[in-house]
């Protein structure tokens, strides 16, 4: 098998395709690190889950303020512009449409756009926070993962097997080894690794791929950790 | 009119035992930390309020806070969303144990169910958690050819919230994302009581800064300086 971007590769390549005045919730984890890679120019207005629109990177060591948090209950700053709001209003913004963008991790996602990430059994705590919320309502809602499970399972499948997030939401997913958009219950090939076959791309997959005329390469710089 | 509440053990002293009771704050932001600690120390000297159900996003973190209440043996059911934090064992072990119940409402769900009471909304229809094992055995309609997920509006006998100013008609503002639930809060429980960093008289807080309005507001606290549970839980506070 061919080498694979890194999760700051696919960060990266997801962040190419925020518009310039977009507003974007980004989910926890994996996904924050998008906003480190937001292209020159473009002026991106994050929203986080607790409240706070416009929010910039962490503060330093020490200069905390534990009141001014987010989502993932992580110290953040602000930006020239941002403003709080109450939990209400805040997903109000999610399922009402007023988000351009989400962006979520994923342990799978099918072919019709069903998004299981929230747990992958029914042993320990359940805990969901706004997963399901936030695959409702934004303009875009897409998937940022490994194209594969750490012992080479497929995460893009015919249905999912793990506990659902939501039901058809997700439009597109950005892998470490392709992107592909749902479009009418199908997986469509936009971009590949140009090492990698399509029959290669296609068993590591556990859905049909589907082209519409020509399959770019998939061009990551290389990234320093 | 004067709503002010003189000390900490007073302005708790009106949760009953098997009370649904709201806290305000995500995770530490916006946690009325000093109430939710004199209502353990109520429950440490009498006994009561037992067998409460805690409404937060969180089931509390370390050994403070919700957590405490837990360790302590006083909530019998937590309504949240997100019941995981940096050290969730109070919850973990009585869950796993059995000890405790949970009811797991997605965040955005909770938010709008809090306001819907709040607003004499009884029930309304939500895209969130169709299709999952949240939305088993809820009613499901269609408009406008998606299917919403029928929820009912989310009460409270008593909800203790955090603002930042304060004044004795009830009047509140909050600080930074410290806003989250709390006027929700306010809003849908029989009785609310706020503690605020600072007490003014009123006309003490711009009219145009007000968030939470003191009609939603039974009484109000002074804590100045209040604690904060993040910094609490990394100093390896214990409230015991």
């Amino acid at each position: 098998m061919s080498s694979k971007l890194s999760n700051a590769q696919i960060a990266w390549r997801a962040a190419q395709d925020i518009e310039d005045g977009a507003y974007v919730n980004l989910g926890i984890g994996f996904p924050e690190m998008i906003a480190k890679f937001q292209p020159a120019g473009r002026h991106i207005t994050y929203h986080t889950e607790n409240g706070v629109l416009g929010f910039g990177k962490a503060p330093p060591q020490g200069e905390e303020d534990w009141d001014l948090i987010n989502a993932g209950k992580k110290a953040i700053t602000l930006k020239p512009g941002a403003s709080f709001f109450h939990h209400a209003d805040s997903f109000a913004m999610v399922r009402g449409g007023h988000l351009d963008l989400a962006v979520l991790g994923a342990y799978q996602v099918a072919q019709n756009g069903d998004l299981a990430n929230w747990r992958v059994g029914s042993k320990g705590v359940p805990a969901v926070g706004g997963a399901m919320d936030l695959v409702h309502g934004a303009k875009r809602v897409a998937v940022i993962t490994d194209h594969t499970t750490k012992d080479g399972k497929p995460k893009l499948v015919e249905r999912c097997t793990f506990p659902l997030t939501g039901v058809g939401c997700i439009t597109r997913v950005y892998t470490s080894l392709a992107v592909v958009d749902i479009e009418d219950g199908r997986f469509v090939l936009r971009e590949k690794l140009a090492g990698l076959s399509m029959d290669e791309l296609q068993s590591l997959t556990g859905a049909p791929l589907h082209t519409q005329g020509q399959v770019a390469d998939l061009i990551v710089p290389e990234i320093e950790q | 009119m004067d709503k002010t509440i003189a000390t900490l053990a007073e302005a708790v002293a009106d949760i009953e035992d098997n009370a649904v009771l709201m806290i305000g704050g995500f995770g530490g932001s916006g946690a009325p930390i000093e109430l939710i600690h004199a209502l353990i120390d109520r429950f440490k000297a009498t006994g009561s309020p037992g067998n409460l159900t805690v409404v937060n996003n969180n089931a509390g973190n370390g050994q403070i806070g919700i957590a405490a209440m837990i360790d302590a043996g006083m909530v019998r059911k937590m309504v949240c969303s997100f019941p995981r934090s940096s050290d969730p064992r109070a919850f973990t072990e009585k869950y796993l144990a059995g000890e405790i119940e949970l009811d797991l409402v997605p965040q955005g769900t909770l938010a709008e169910r809090i306001r819907a009471a709040g607003a004499g909304i009884p029930a309304f229809f939500t895209p969130t958690s169709y299709g999952t094992e949240l939305a088993e055995g809820k009613q499901i309609q269609e408009f406008d050819g998606r299917p919403y997920v029928l929820e009912r509006w989310l009460k409270a006998d008593f909800a203790i919230v955090k603002g930042e100013l304060g004044d004795t008609h009830g009047n509140l503002t909050y600080r930074l994302a410290g806003r989250n639930f709390n006027p929700l809060m306010c809003m849908a429980a029989a009785k609310v009581v706020a503690q605020v960093s600072t007490l003014t008289e009123p006309g003490g807080i711009d009219p145009e800064q007000v968030i939470t309005p003191g009609l939603f507001v039974d009484g109000v606290i002074e804590v100045p300086n209040p604690q904060q549970e993040e910094a609490l839980i990394r100093a390896g506070e214990v409230y015991a």
